[in-house]
């Protein structure tokens, strides 16, 4: 090394740092053989291929720019979070300052008279998403269990298909269907039927339009099932199968197997899969805007028409005249963004726990 | 019997050939036994009667939707513009195109920096913190609902031009393919085996035509997938577009004015009470899903056929 230096003070063969020890060790032997070839000079001049190697960049600019280049883009994402933080924070200033912390715990909302309070649309939001995932999670659970642990492998694949395909409906074509579908079967059948069997609860009064809190939650239990099951069948099959064969092998039935062997090795990441799900629910506009019936209600009636925190913005926003009622959508898009980010951090966080020695999988 | 040296849990063969074998399970043992059979029954059942039940609603959505979407589907529908309330026919070409537009201005902001992102996740980040930071705010950006994108496009861009544009719907779609867009390719990148990437650097290639040249040339079929489902997710989105690109009954090419978009299209017909305005958004439905089932599809076949099965 110190041999190379005396001969060629700037040599750019030396200068990569990716250059292995053995590379530079070896480096003078060529450098004296290639000048062996030349004429004999007090000051040697650089050989033809010094010549180009010198004239040729190290690349050290164009790794370091695009190293740059993509660090920025990733540090983009973290921009993007907190460029949604500050505008919507800047954008609800005014309702922010009128009505404080209080917009939370009121349950006016008059846009007439410029009353605004955010307590309906979280009532309406955390019904419409608990009842959902009561609804959807042992049917999420047992098509988990179905696909990973007993379901015979030529189904396998159609079946995770199909579930993946309902994760791919959009939005709108659900509250279509819904509004269609849903509504009536709900208003004429359902709904009547939960009356005469279910009215003693006092759950189901009032007068049966088809849309409302329930038809919402229902719509919403069909759009979180794929990923719910998805991500548990994906924590499942990252248990590893030697407990499963241990626990087989100490005589336990399959169900025993699933529950000792499966399940509660997993329950961590099933139970971050289902706040995961919760995450969509809280967050799902259109399917239940079309259904929800866009009243700002508190009712103990599941048929009863509610609102909830997105559907709100959805159906308000663009006729919204004052300054004062955009802020108010503004802040409870605020709140709505505050809450599914805390959410989906537990979740992540949860599902991390479990599958980091698994092989990583896109949901 | 009486002399049997033998341990009681070996039942011995010429013990006692007239009597059944001894059965050492008690009653108690026995019934447990047959509990904990049917117990594996019932929950088996269970769990085939759920998958039932959730691949009914799908296969009802879908056959519903093919009945009344093919119903109403005729040229008119690819070829014009909404007809004015009261008459018979139009379609839904415009809204078509809005899509296509906003689509192809959300990919072109979304795509590269998606891509970028992973890159330096996979590449440049592995194991330091500032890199899972970015990971888990990807994930975690990937769970905000999409509403709250339109709004934040709306606060920036609509209200600061005091109009809405194609361009605001592109910017809040590409800020919701940018997180899953990053994860795809950070995973696929890591299917990349380190010894082709010594093998590059080895013959002396910079770092950066390594990545472009070796890394993501070897990762392409995931990568593609994952661009392809980030695409399909968001072409059905309604929620951002809502108050952004805002809807247009006419055709519009300009970036800085309202534009239609197909599943804005069919919110709008069919909350409304009229019954030709429901059969075009039946229509549209069926054409928006068959596009982003199509497009899906197609992106399993090539990612199962590709060089690398990374991809889900």
């Amino acid at each position: 090394m110190s041999l190379e230096r005396e001969l060629e003070p700037p040599s750019p063969l030396a200068a990569p740092s990716t250059q292995t020890d053995t590379a530079r060790l070896h480096a003078p032997a060529i450098v004296n053989f290639v000048a062996s070839a030349e004429p004999v000079a007090e000051e040697r001049p650089p050989s033809p291929i010094r010549q180009y190697l010198s004239s040729c960049s190290n690349g050290g600019l164009a790794d370091g720019t695009f190293a740059a280049v993509m660090l920025v883009c990733a540090l983009s994402i973290f921009a993007i979070v907190l460029f949604i933080l500050t505008i919507l924070i800047a954008r609800s200033r005014m309702s922010l300052a009128q009505f404080g912390f209080g917009f939370f715990t009121r349950s006016a909302w008059d846009p007439v008279s410029g009353d605004f309070g955010a307590l309906p649309f979280i009532f309406g939001t955390l019904t419409t998403s608990l009842l959902a995932l009561a609804m959807a999670v042992p049917l999420a659970l047992g098509v988990a269990i179905f696909l990973s642990e007993l379901c015979p492998a030529k189904l396998r694949a159609p079946i995770s298909f199909l579930t993946e395909l309902l994760a791919a409906i959009p939005s709108v074509v659900y509250g279509l269907w819904a509004f269609f579908v849903l509504v009536p079967i709900m208003r004429d059948q359902l709904g009547p039927w939960l009356v005469k069997y279910l009215g003693w609860t006092g759950f189901f009064g009032g007068y049966n339009f088809g849309v409302g809190l329930l038809t919402a939650s229902i719509i919403l239990a069909i759009m979180i099932l794929p990923i719910i099951s998805s991500i548990t069948r994906d924590i499942m099959q990252a248990v590893p199968t030697s407990q499963r064969e241990a626990v087989l092998a100490l005589g336990a039935t399959r169900w025993e197997m699933i529950r000792t062997g499966v399940l509660r090795n997993a329950r961590i990441g099933i139970v971050g899969a289902v706040i995961l799900g919760l995450g969509r629910a809280l967050g799902e506009t259109m399917a239940v805007t079309m259904v929800i019936g866009n009243h700002p209600d508190i009712s103990k009636s599941l048929f009863a028409p509610a609102n909830t925190l997105a559907s709100v913005i959805a159906g308000e926003f663009s006729e919204a005249t004052s300054s004062m009622y955009i802020s108010a959508l503004i802040e409870i898009g605020l709140a709505l963004f505050l809450v599914t980010i805390v959410v989906n951090a537990i979740a992540r966080a949860l599902v991390w726990a479990v599958t980091r020695g698994a092989p990583s999988r896109v949901h | 019997m009486s002399a049997n040296p033998l341990p009681i849990a070996t039942p011995s063969r010429g013990d006692a050939p007239l009597r059944p074998p001894t059965n050492y399970q008690t009653r108690s043992m026995r019934l447990n036994s047959i509990r904990r059979y049917a117990v594996n029954h019932l929950v088996t059942g269970l769990a085939v009667l759920s998958t039932v039940l959730v691949i009914v609603p799908l296969v009802a959505i879908l056959a519903y939707l093919l009945y009344k979407g093919a119903s109403s589907l005729n040229l008119a529908f690819f070829t014009h513009i909404p007809a004015p309330v009261g008459e018979t026919g139009g379609g839904m070409a415009n809204a078509m195109l809005g899509s296509g537009i906003i689509l192809a201005l959300a990919s072109s902001m979304g795509i590269p920096v998606g891509i970028a992102a992973g890159v330096y996740l996979a590449e440049y980040g592995q194991g330091k913190l500032l890199a899972a930071a970015v990971r888990f705010t990807a994930d975690v950006l990937n769970g905000v609902p999409s509403i709250v994108m339109g709004l934040a496009a709306y606060s920036l861009i609509v209200m600061r031009q005091m109009h809405f544009s194609a361009f605001s719907g592109g910017v809040a779609l590409a800020i919701m393919m940018v997180p899953t867009i990053t994860r795809t390719t950070e995973e696929m990148l890591l299917t990349v085996p380190h010894s082709i990437r010594e093998a590059a650097l080895g013959l002396g290639v910079p770092k950066w035509r390594t990545v472009l040249s070796v890394s993501l040339r070897t990762a392409s079929p995931g990568i593609i997938t994952g661009c392809m489902l980030a695409f399909a997710r968001v072409a059905g989105e309604t929620a951002p577009l809502l108050f952004t690109a805002f809807g247009n009954q006419f055709w519009s090419f300009k970036l800085n004015e309202p534009i239609a978009a197909l599943p804005l299209q069919i919110y709008v017909y069919a909350i409304s009470p009229y019954d030709e305005w429901h059969r075009l958004a039946w229509a549209g439905a069926l054409v928006l899903i068959l596009m982003i089932m199509v497009s899906v599809t197609l992106v399993r076949i090539y990612a199962a056929r590709g060089t690398l099965k990374g991809a889900s």
